[in-house]
């Protein structure tokens, strides 16, 4: 599903070049569950924004289901962004003036998806992340698990072909974190591709594969034994 | 056709009210911005042209290129001739007049008895008794300065001149002093300095000449000749001169044909006097004209600033939503659809506030047209043509989306991903 070879990027601070990623070489298979983990400054974020066509990086190979990423301009990057890829961040990022149904229709609209299908897919989803009922709050009035079960949803609606999780938990307690990633096995279980880029070790271990960066190289790519996040809820 | 389906896709709008209604207050205030603009251009722009239809409806009743010319006496000495020489016009001038301008279109000599100071006419009928001031009149008068002659009478005709007869045209107060109410005043005999004349006409007093009440009796040239035997003399010319005239040059003109025929010295100014109503009605629709182009430049200039406020709102608002619409671009939006949105929201705000403010102004408009209605006002029928509104909105079109286009261009220079940082 997604290959890298040997991938670097380094930014410029001023007159430092800072060199976040040394050559980075990976692959995911369909269904697998990754987590990235690392300390912050290894670079793991920006892994995940070059998989998510976020950023570019300066040298490397980077296919997407067999097609290869580059030369992306932002038009190119927003289509394959829509297309490929499901987003779900730490801090959740709906729209606050949209409901939790209209934000995840969003992706739709942008696929041009005609209205009334969208909204049945979207309620769909919502159905699936257990918040039908809530379908037309608006993103304030819901807690913060339930805000990124929204987000879940709408990252799953377009039918991406890799989901890409960053922190997903990071603004959530360990209770309500569970029961996101017990909802990320579930989606994982019916066959979708995540990642999950994460600096909490009991995170890592409910994903199925762990990768652990350091200083911008790869230290350890590793199969884990999946513990259920079901067993803590 | 991908922009033009944008345009007219349900979503798009649905997509542009949902971020408008986001911050209602500052979308109110951003409308006024315009709406004020486009109701004071409106207003402005009504207003003057109100005024213009009002000076047009004061002139409507006399030819607006319109002559009085008269003698007076000479101040330079010519020809063997003292200064000082007092002139008297021949109504022979008239047709040399004619023949030699040909902008002129009517030319008409009056005699008149008591108009401009002097005695009037003593006239009675019956025991009723007035004085008034009476013309010696030619039917081309009519032509020049429009009479409203009420119904069954009619004004003085071309037999009335060639035999000389003894019909007058009274005015209505002439009608009300010396008649009875429901006494028909065609066909009575009224006597007018010793001389019966047979009533043939009243007329309706309007302010076509620069002189004249509603108390005053006309009668045949020919016949106010005979009757205070003034020879060929004429008191004044009314002339009209032909449409497309240029009646400054025409007055000139005549002047300096009265000069030559009157052998007076060619620069001698004083000799004949003229009042050119054609000039006063150019300096006046002029100065309309001038209103109109004033309050063109001042409306426009008011939905500039106010389109101007709009741009300024939005970047504003673009800024606030740097993250959302990083979220946007995150989840699929390409840099068109984004520019597009922005774009489109200034266009939108800038007309819903065109439109209001359209009303809003031609509401006013005819609130002040019924308020000056029934006072002496140079106020009529204010309306905005057609094509100003027109103009006004292809105008806040076009400023609508050059000014959305700085806020829409810089809400897609900032990379998603650091649009999606921001907190």
């Amino acid at each position: 599903m997604i290959e890298i070879k040997d991938l670097h990027k380094s930014y410029k601070m001023g007159s430092n070049v800072l060199h976040v990623l040394k050559g980075i070489n990976f692959s995911v298979k369909e269904g697998e569950l990754v987590a990235i983990m690392g300390s912050s400054g290894s670079g793991k974020s920006t892994l995940l924004n070059i998989l998510g066509m976020l950023d570019v990086a300066d040298s490397g190979e980077y296919t997407l289901d067999g097609v290869p990423i580059k030369n992306l301009n932002e038009t190119k990057a927003a289509n394959y962004r829509n297309k490929f890829l499901g987003f779900i961040f730490q801090s959740f990022n709906l729209i606050n003036y949209k409901s939790a149904l209209e934000n995840v229709a969003l992706p739709l609209y942008y696929q041009r998806v005609p209205r009334k299908e969208r909204q049945a897919k979207a309620m769909n989803y919502l159905e699936q992340v257990g918040l039908k009922e809530w379908s037309h709050h608006l993103p304030s009035e819901l807690s913060g698990g339930q805000k990124q079960r929204v987000a879940i949803a709408r990252a799953m609606v377009a039918e991406p072909k890799v989901l890409l999780a960053d922190e997903l938990t990071g603004a959530l307690d360990s209770t309500t974190s569970y029961e996101v990633m017990d909802l990320i096995q579930k989606i994982n279980d019916q066959g979708n591709t995540i990642l999950v880029v994460t600096h909490e070790d009991d995170i890592a271990h409910m994903c199925k594969r762990i990768v652990y960066l350091k200083d911008g190289v790869i230290m350890k790519d590793e199969k884990v034994k999946q513990i259920k996040a079901s067993a803590y809820v | 056709m991908n922009s033009i389906r944008f345009l007219f896709d349900k979503n798009t709008w649905q997509e542009i009210f949902g971020s408008i209604g986001k911050n209602k207050t500052r979308t109110i205030i951003t409308v006024i911005g315009v709406l004020w603009g486009i109701f004071i251009y409106i207003a402005l722009a009504g207003a003057a042209k109100g005024m213009d239809n009002g000076f047009e409806k004061n002139f409507e009743t006399v030819a607006k290129n319109s002559i009085w010319a008269w003698s007076q006496s000479t101040s330079i000495p010519y020809a063997g001739f003292k200064t000082g020489r007092q002139l008297r016009l021949k109504v022979q001038d008239a047709i040399v007049l004619k023949n030699r301008i040909p902008e002129i279109q009517y030319i008409a000599p009056v005699n008149t008895k008591g108009a401009f100071g002097g005695a009037s006419a003593l006239t009675v009928r019956g025991i009723k008794s007035n004085s008034y001031a009476v013309y010696g009149y030619f039917p081309e008068i009519a032509k020049i300065a429009t009479q409203k002659i009420y119904d069954n009478g009619r004004f003085i005709n071309d037999e009335d001149i060639a035999q000389a007869r003894k019909v007058c045209v009274i005015g209505d107060r002439t009608q009300q002093e010396l008649f009875d109410k429901e006494e028909d005043p065609i066909g009575g005999y009224i006597r007018v300095e010793n001389i019966y004349f047979q009533v043939v006409g009243v007329h309706k007093f309007t302010q076509t000449t620069p002189f004249g009440t509603d108390g005053d009796i006309f009668i045949p040239f020919t016949t106010f000749k005979k009757l205070y035997n003034t020879g060929d003399d004429s008191q004044f010319f009314t002339i009209a001169a032909y449409d497309d005239a240029d009646v400054v040059q025409v007055e000139k003109d005549i002047k300096a044909v009265l000069r030559s025929i009157h052998k007076v010295h060619p620069e001698d100014e004083r000799a004949f006097g003229a009042f050119n109503l054609g000039e006063i009605f150019n300096k006046i629709m002029g100065f309309a004209d001038g209103i109109t182009f004033l309050s063109l430049i001042v409306g426009i200039a008011t939905i500039l600033a106010g389109v101007i406020g709009i741009g300024n709102i939005l970047l504003i608002s673009v800024k606030e939503r740097t993250k959302e619409l990083g979220i946007r671009r995150a989840l699929g939006a390409t840099p068109r659809e984004v520019r597009s949105l922005i774009i489109l929201e200034s266009v939108f705000l800038t007309m819903i506030a065109g439109v209001i403010g359209i009303i809003l102004g031609a509401g006013v408009l005819s609130l002040i047209n019924n308020l000056t209605k029934d006072i002496n006002f140079p106020y009529t029928n204010p309306t905005v043509p057609i094509p100003y509104v027109l103009g006004a909105l292809a105008i806040m079109i076009i400023l609508g989306t050059l000014i959305g286009s700085i806020p829409a261009q810089r809400a897609v220079s900032i990379k998603p991903i650091d649009a999606l940082r921001e907190e």
